[in-house]
């Protein structure tokens, strides 16, 4: 579904990803750890389409068409989806007016009739309930006002709705107690399908315990530079960042 | 101060005065010539003055704008329908170019207190309604601008609601302006009796569709008896990009009342709007909430001031404003605490969006606080579209024209949103949709170097 090829990407003058190859197949979870500054978030920004990252070198193929030639919004409607590390609010923007204006534009794009409102909102019920989500979010402004992990639920919640084909979720665990982080690798898990694939940004194994991967990716100093099974994650937890280094011979920030 | 400004005003007013002075009651052809004697003084404003420094009137000084004459008999009320916020339940009385125009109006089946009258019928046949409160309040003696419509008083709206009345249908004003290189003074004067209920719209509109300037110079007064509860409106409609419109809405209020109103100005060539309140008893309470468009090389500048005279009063302000293009936008926000006024508790807000790198704000509070147990805040914020949020909502599927109207819309919300008249909320938002699809156009954004902007079209 996903293919990178040889990605170089900075931000102003800093050269952040150095050469990244990565291949995601549909139906499948890839994780993409790494010690901070590795340029993870980098990468997830990338590929959401972020302004702010310019590619200077190699290519993103989704379903074999140019990623890095569509427009965020393209991205989106092709089926992309970002879980933001974090996430945006949007005071006056509420929750149900948005999501039901990005639920239909994805639906219009796929030549599939928009939901009215009450279709919206049957839709919804089941995915709020999935999510443990208080039915009076919906009428409050988009994550005003939201705990840090009531914003990562929303997130999720918005992914439940939007039903992207690639889910890539950029640390998501990142502030969340292990009650908020069952849930949400509930939300997540949901959506596992053969037709599916996810790539998880983390840097702790903790949230791959719920959200098993199929492939675990060690992302260094804008590279990936060992690829494994989901046992390296444990590894990794055991031993540390530093014995990637060791092993490979590199000079990895721990 | 140039006086040679003021001479074809001198001249227009002496023919106003040997037309209509001996048919007015003493005291207001009194007041009129005093006024003029004031506007003479005074002449226009300058940029020398504090008040005025970002404000320059001079287009306005220059031209020589005659005093309105055309009653517009050639309206029909479908003229007016883009204006009008509902066709059932409510009182609307409609004036042309300051004169009351009474097949445009529907105000016979009035409920019990209240009354909608026209000033001019008033000052004729029961001019001691007035007499205590008709250009007492609006300063006359310092603001040329109140000095120039107090001279040419003749018509208006007067609003008297009884004590303990509480009006169901909201009251519409409506003053619009027909004719080009004219000027017309809408007036109003509107009494709340103690204890009374009422909301009031008032919507200038201008349907003039020559090129030549038009100049509107309105003054508004509302007085707030014991206890009264007023719920006010302002929609400024005169978007031709050649109208000049001053205002000035006065404010008394007593013991315990509660005076709320919403001001939107969608455009003008020049635009000023003074908001003076006086809270005048204990327990008064004022909100002003107003959100202001511009583009092009418009100018809205808005003045308040609250006077907190007495102790436990609390005042409310929040403006917003949309500046485009090259537009200008001046907010000025003063409040003074008397040395008396304990427990005042005071707040002014003002938050710009600029949607240009041309487009500019001068916002200043001017907090004069006398009294020592008080509570006092002001802030401003200016700023454009927050990348990230544009971003964030691009990311979900929303190209990014529909991901600024929405962002746009949503500053603008929070002041459509504390609009109470459904009717008069909705209407209002679908006005400014209109307004901000033509001006919201321009992306806020550096063109940089990201991937394509806008619609779905397939690159491959």
């Amino acid at each position: 579904m996903l293919d990178i090829a040889n990605l170089h990407a900075r931000v102003g003058d800093r050269e952040i990803l150095q050469g990244i190859d990565l291949k995601v197949g549909t139906g499948e979870v890839h994780a993409i750890m790494g010690p901070n500054g590795s340029g993870k978030s980098t990468l997830a920004g990338v590929l959401a389409g972020r302004t702010e990252y310019l590619v200077t070198e190699g290519s993103a193929t989704f379903d074999g068409r140019d990623l890095l030639a569509m427009a965020p919004e393209e991205r989106a409607r092709e089926g992309l989806f970002l879980a933001f590390q974090y996430p945006v609010e949007l005071p006056g923007v509420n929750n149900a007016y948005f999501l039901k204006a990005a639920l239909n534009a994805v639906r219009r794009h796929r030549g599939e009739p928009e939901l009215d409102a009450m279709d919206f909102m049957a839709m919804v019920r089941e995915r709020m309930k999935l999510l443990d989500i208080d039915p009076a979010m919906l009428n409050r402004p988009v994550n005003e006002g939201f705990s840090g992990g009531e914003k990562k639920r929303n997130e999720i919640f918005q992914m439940a709705v939007l039903e992207p084909r690639l889910a890539i979720l950029d640390e998501t665990d990142s502030g969340l107690d292990i009650d908020a982080l069952k849930i949400v690798a509930s939300g997540v898990n949901a959506l596992r399908s053969p037709v599916r694939s996810t790539i998880v940004v983390t840097h702790y194994q903790r949230l791959l315990t719920y959200i098993v991967p199929d492939y675990v990716h060690v992302l260094s100093e804008g590279r990936i530079v060992k690829s494994g099974g989901k046992d390296l994650a444990l590894e990794l937890e055991e031993k540390g960042y530093g014995w990637i280094e060791q092993e490979e011979g590199l000079g990895l920030k721990a | 101060m140039p006086v040679t400004d003021v001479n074809s005003y001198v001249t227009e007013f002496e023919r106003f005065d040997e037309a209509h002075g001996a048919s007015s009651p003493s005291w207001l052809r009194a007041m009129r010539q005093k006024a003029m004697t004031r506007f003479t003084a005074l002449g226009f404003p300058t940029t020398r003055q504090e008040e005025w420094r970002f404000t320059n009137v001079a287009p306005i000084a220059e031209r020589v704008f005659r005093l309105s004459v055309d009653g517009g008999e050639g309206l029909r009320k479908e003229h007016l329908k883009p204006y009008r916020f509902a066709t059932s339940d409510v009182l609307e009385i409609v004036f042309v170019n300051g004169r009351f125009a009474p097949q445009l109006s529907a105000v016979d089946d009035l409920p019990a207190g209240v009354s909608v009258r026209h000033l001019a019928g008033v000052l004729s046949h029961d001019p001691g309604r007035v007499a205590a409160h008709l250009a007492r309040h609006a300063d006359f003696e310092n603001q040329p601008f109140a000095a120039l419509n107090t001279a040419f008083l003749s018509d208006g709206a007067f609003i008297e609601i009884a004590p303990n009345a509480v009006i169901g249908p909201p009251v519409h004003i409506i003053f619009v302006s027909v004719s080009a290189g004219e000027v017309s003074h809408p007036r109003v004067l509107v009494l709340a009796g103690r204890n009374s209920q009422v909301r009031l719209v008032e919507s200038y509109v201008g349907l003039s569709l020559s090129r030549t300037a038009t100049f509107t110079n309105a003054v508004t007064e509302i007085v707030l008896d014991d206890g009264a509860v007023v719920d006010h409106c302002r929609v400024q409609r005169e978007t031709a990009a050649d109208a000049f419109h001053i205002s000035t809405t006065q404010l008394r209020l007593a013991h315990s009342s509660a005076f709320t109103s919403h001001a939107f100005t969608f455009g003008g060539a020049i635009v000023r709007n003074d908001v003076n309140v006086l809270l005048a008893g204990e327990g008064g309470d004022c909100t002003l909430n107003g959100l202001y468009l511009a583009d092009g090389s418009r100018l809205v500048d808005t003045h308040t001031f609250i006077d907190h005279a007495r102790a436990h009063c609390g005042s409310h302000e929040l403006y917003k404003g949309i500046l485009d293009g090259r537009a200008r936008a001046v907010f000025n926000g003063k409040i003074l605490v008397r040395p008396d006024a304990q427990k005042t508790d005071a707040k002014q807000t003002n938050k710009t969006l600029l949607l240009s790198d041309d487009a500019q704000i001068n916002t200043k509070p001017q907090l004069e606080i006398f009294a020592n147990d008080v509570k006092c805040t002001h802030g401003a914020t200016v700023g454009q579209l927050s990348a990230d949020a544009l971003f964030y909502v691009q990311s979900r599927g929303i190209d990014r024209r529909a991901a600024i109207q929405m962002l746009i819309r949503a500053f603008a919300a929070d002041i459509t949103g504390r609009v109470k008249i459904d009717p008069l909320r909705e209407h209002l938002d679908r006005v400014l949709l209109e307004a901000l699809a033509i001006g919201g156009e321009a992306d806020p954004a550096d063109a940089g170097s990201h991937d394509g902007h806008g619609e779905t079209e397939v690159r491959t």
